[in-house]
């Protein structure tokens, strides 16, 4: 009698955790149904046309992705531009130059950077960033280097640049952590190999860490890219959300996600809710793509470090 | 025979563990003298005394003294850097870099030391290549990845690599010991060639392999230096009652 | 000058350049703590806490409903997506080496990467426009969606690092399968479930993207759960984005204490938690 209860028992429950398990497939099969059901409206009506027209019209209804399409881009490569090389200077000191003692402090700090809300971020950003930025940085870069089309036109404070500077903050932890821990993964050998040869510490890191770690490295920075591209909320505040693109880096742009935030609840009539859905769409098969790219790096490099990327 | 490398004295730290207790050895040139002695006795951390690898490590520091050609590698004015590039290692586990071609691998440090031409490293390369025993194996394939190549190739390109830079000495940390018996032979019959122009010193537990390449050995134990002399006197009449026993086979 | 020179100040550069990077990373974030500081610690008081927004345009007033907005919502989104994630978790520690526990861990990481905005829009679809109204229920269930993938992959970990020896044990004393995963297995890796779970509410805490056409925020208490209802961060933003200095104030005052709730749920983890954790695996 007792065997064919804990028989019933122990079925259901690994029934239950199945269907647990399985509900979350069906949560990301159904977003994308649902996606696609409501955007279907736009996608038929526009096409493909709508990756690649720049007009962003409610009232004549007439709607085309390409200026948040190319802001989320600009913003992310921007962001990527500056955070790379700082979050590679910060795994080498950690990694393999910082005093034992410090790493342990310094690495929390970084971390912290990473436990900041996004629309913290944002707050910053409209009241301390971009006023720095228009009173300081933007007429320095206007005035040294106003050749180059990128530091032409009128500034603000808010716009591009600033959304770029505020993304590569943001995504600094992440990409110095994963670079960190790739970084670890190179055997000690490797680098006493190259520093027998004569080499200065900063030629034994260049030899035998990164070119080992490179394949891991590129992992980092994809995953970095991947939440450039989905960050909301600070980016929001401070790029100006204007559906314009421009070859400068002072002018206002517009996210993918900033003009959803920014418009959803606006929106007047079923075509232009669907145009931001589309847009939703487009956003969530970029970020896909670009993750799924980087955990296939990331795992090829360290499969055993893999399940172990801790926080 | 000239001292090439004269130690007086050396004491090595990990942190507050003294790993070797006043060392006095003289190495002479153009020689192979072998470092004997049971697990943790110190003789890897002596070599790398020798190189100024052993304060890579966090927390190692080293007292006393260790002259190449009369001159105190740990005189404060000395850079370790240059005392690297003069004296060569390989080590126990072949560690060519796995993303640098052979060709590559062997001219890494002469890049370093700024020797850009091809036609000058392409001459080294071959020329080192040959000494290590390599060449002909691997003359057609210089672009393949130093990996693609079996242990024992590996080690000997280690070898073609550490000799590139023209190096006084060359230091060996048990290189056989990851390897096959005829990868084995292979090492063993060129460090027994290479002693012709270099001074070399090689850590080894396979004391018949001291026997066979070596003409001095030390044993080492516990940190200390217990004996030195000539391979042959060594292993048929020890003078030290622990070299004795350890030689026999009753410990280590 | 010569090449050994050149090579000596290159490396004294580099390591130099490496440390700077380090260094110029806490500048931001020294920033952005002593602003939040200095401009929100001093705009708190009490009538922050317990006064409701006054009218647009009017001084004064506080965020008592979007810091109960705030907790509610944690909440709602934890009933839901806790247990669903340890569920969830322990099928992929204990039965999931199959295709199907593949397909489980790519659909896992697929949501994990999902930006948080486009989670929103699909808890709108799936919630809002059904029910024609924001709702708490709609932004309850966007945040919990955000929380599944962590906490599923945390209870994933922490089952795996339980030893084998402790189940073998217990099923030869012939305690059932489903009661040996939950009375022991978990419980032994309960410690450290709770931290994940602990800092996937921390992180969910300050999410507004989600929230924005879901939970919408409301001026007032909600008087249901189907009703839009006030958040934190949805509060901060809107104030943020205004042109009254008072509730620029107010916006800083906010953001002062939605770092400390996250603060204070990551300390608790770190030092509550974790001591706790080691000691029971060291039995």
């Amino acid at each position: 009698m007792m065997g064919i209860k804990t028989r019933f028992v122990d079925a259901g429950f690994q029934k239950a955790t199945t269907a647990a398990a399985l509900s979350v497939v069906a949560l990301v099969a159904l977003l994308l149904c649902h996606m696609i059901i409501h955007a279907m409206p736009a996608i038929q009506k526009f096409g493909w046309h709508f990756l690649f027209t720049s007009t962003w019209d409610p009232v004549k209804q007439n709607f085309g992705a390409l200026p948040f399409i190319y802001g989320t881009i600009v913003s992310s490569v921007l962001a990527l531009l500056i955070a790379v090389p700082i979050s590679l200077g910060i795994a080498i000191y950690l990694a393999e130059l910082a005093p034992l003692f410090i790493r342990g402090p310094l690495s929390f700090f970084i971390e912290l950077l990473a436990a900041i809300p996004s629309v913290v971020y944002g707050l910053w950003g409209i009241f301390v960033l971009a006023p720095f930025l228009r009173s300081d940085m933007q007429p320095f870069l206007s005035r040294y280097f106003g050749f180059l089309p990128i530091f032409q036109g009128a500034f603000y404070g808010v716009g591009m640049l600033t959304a770029g500077i505020i993304l590569s903050i943001m995504i600094i932890p992440t990409i110095s952590s994963i670079t960190r821990e790739v970084f670890l993964t190179v055997p000690s050998n490797q680098r006493e190999a190259a520093l027998a040869l004569g080499a200065t510490r900063w030629e034994a890191i260049r030899l035998a860490v990164l070119a080992y770690a490179r394949t891991g490295l590129l992992g980092a920075v994809i995953l970095g890219l991947g939440r450039a591209l989905g960050e909301t909320m600070a980016v929001t505040m401070v790029i100006g959300n204007r559906a314009e693109i421009s070859a400068s880096l002072f002018a206002p742009a517009y996210t993918m996600a900033s003009v959803i935030a920014n418009e959803f609840t606006e929106a007047t009539g079923d075509l232009y809710l669907s145009a931001l859905i589309e847009v939703g769409l487009v956003l969530f098969f970029i970020t896909l793509v670009i993750n799924i790219a980087a955990r296939a790096l990331i795992w090829r490099v360290s499969g055993r470090v893999k399940g172990e990327i801790r926080k | 025979m000239e001292d090439e490398v004269r130690v007086s004295d050396l004491s090595a730290y990990f942190g507050d563990t003294q790993a070797l207790k006043n060392i006095n050895i003289a190495i002479k040139e153009k020689m192979v003298t072998a470092i004997i002695g049971p697990s943790g006795c110190g003789k890897s951390t002596f070599i790398r005394c020798i190189n100024r690898m052993h304060e890579v490590v966090p927390n190692a520091t080293v007292t006393g003294k260790v002259l190449l050609r009369g001159q105190d590698i740990y005189s404060p004015g000395v850079d370790p850097i240059e005392i690297r590039r003069k004296i060569g290692m390989v080590f126990q586990k072949p560690n060519p870099f796995p993303v640098l071609s052979i060709y590559d691998n062997v001219a890494a440090g002469l890049k370093l030391n700024g020797i850009r031409k091809r036609d000058d490293l392409d001459a080294v390369v071959e020329r080192v290549l040959t000494m290590a025993a390599l060449w002909d194996e691997v003359k057609d394939k210089l672009d393949a990845s130093g990996m693609s190549l079996s242990g024992g190739q590996q080690q000997r390109l280690c070898i073609a690599r550490a000799l590139a830079v023209k190096p006084e000495v060359i230091l060996f940390d048990e290189p056989c010991s990851a390897l096959d018996p005829i990868s084995t032979a292979k090492i063993e019959e060129l460090i027994f060639r290479l002693k012709q122009d270099y001074t070399i010193i090689i850590v080894t537990h396979n004391m018949q392999q001291a026997a066979r390449i070596s003409d001095s050995t030390a044993f080492f134990l516990l940190g200390e230096m217990i004996e030195l002399g000539k391979t042959q006197d060594m292993f048929t009449a020890p003078h030290d009652k622990r070299t004795e026993a350890y030689i026999t086979g009753r410990f280590g | 000058m010569n090449i050994y020179r050149k090579r000596k100040i290159i490396d004294v550069t580099m390591r130099a350049a490496a440390f700077l990077c380090a260094i110029f990373t806490l500048v931001p974030l020294i920033s952005i703590f002593s602003y939040v500081l200095s401009r929100g610690a001093t705009s708190l008081n009490l009538s922050f806490f317990t006064h409701l927004p006054r009218p647009v345009g009017e001084p004064g007033g506080g965020m008592s409903n979007a810091i109960g907005g705030t907790l509610i919502l944690i909440g709602l989104s934890c009933l839901w997506a806790v247990p669903m994630g340890i569920l969830g978790g322990v099928y992929m520690a204990e039965f999931g080496n199959n295709r199907l526990g593949s397909m489980v861990r790519f659909s896992v990481d697929v949501l994990n990467g999902i930006p948080s905005i486009v989670i929103g829009i699909f808890a709108y679809t799936l919630f809002v426009l059904p029910m024609k109204s924001f709702s708490a229920i709609s932004g309850g269930f966007a945040l919990g969606v955000i929380m599944i993938p962590t906490v599923m992959r945390t209870t994933e970990e922490m089952l795996r690092m339980v030893p084998h020896t402790l189940r073998e044990a217990a099923l030869a004393l012939g305690i059932s399968q489903a009661r040996t995963i939950v009375g022991i297995v978990l419980k032994t890796a309960l410690p450290g479930i709770v931290t994940g779970i602990l800092l996937a509410i921390a992180r969910i805490a300050g999410e507004t993207a989600p929230l924005l056409f879901t939970a919408f925020g409301n001026r007032f208490w909600h008087q249901s759960l189907n009703q839009p209802i006030a958040a934190l961060p949805l509060q901060i933003f809107v104030y943020a984005i205004s042109p009254f200095d008072d509730w620029h104030r107010q916006a800083w005052a906010g953001a002062f204490v939605l770092i400390s709730i996250v603060s204070l749920i990551s300390l608790i983890s770190r030092f509550v938690i974790r001591p706790r954790y080691r000691f029971s695996q060291s039995r």
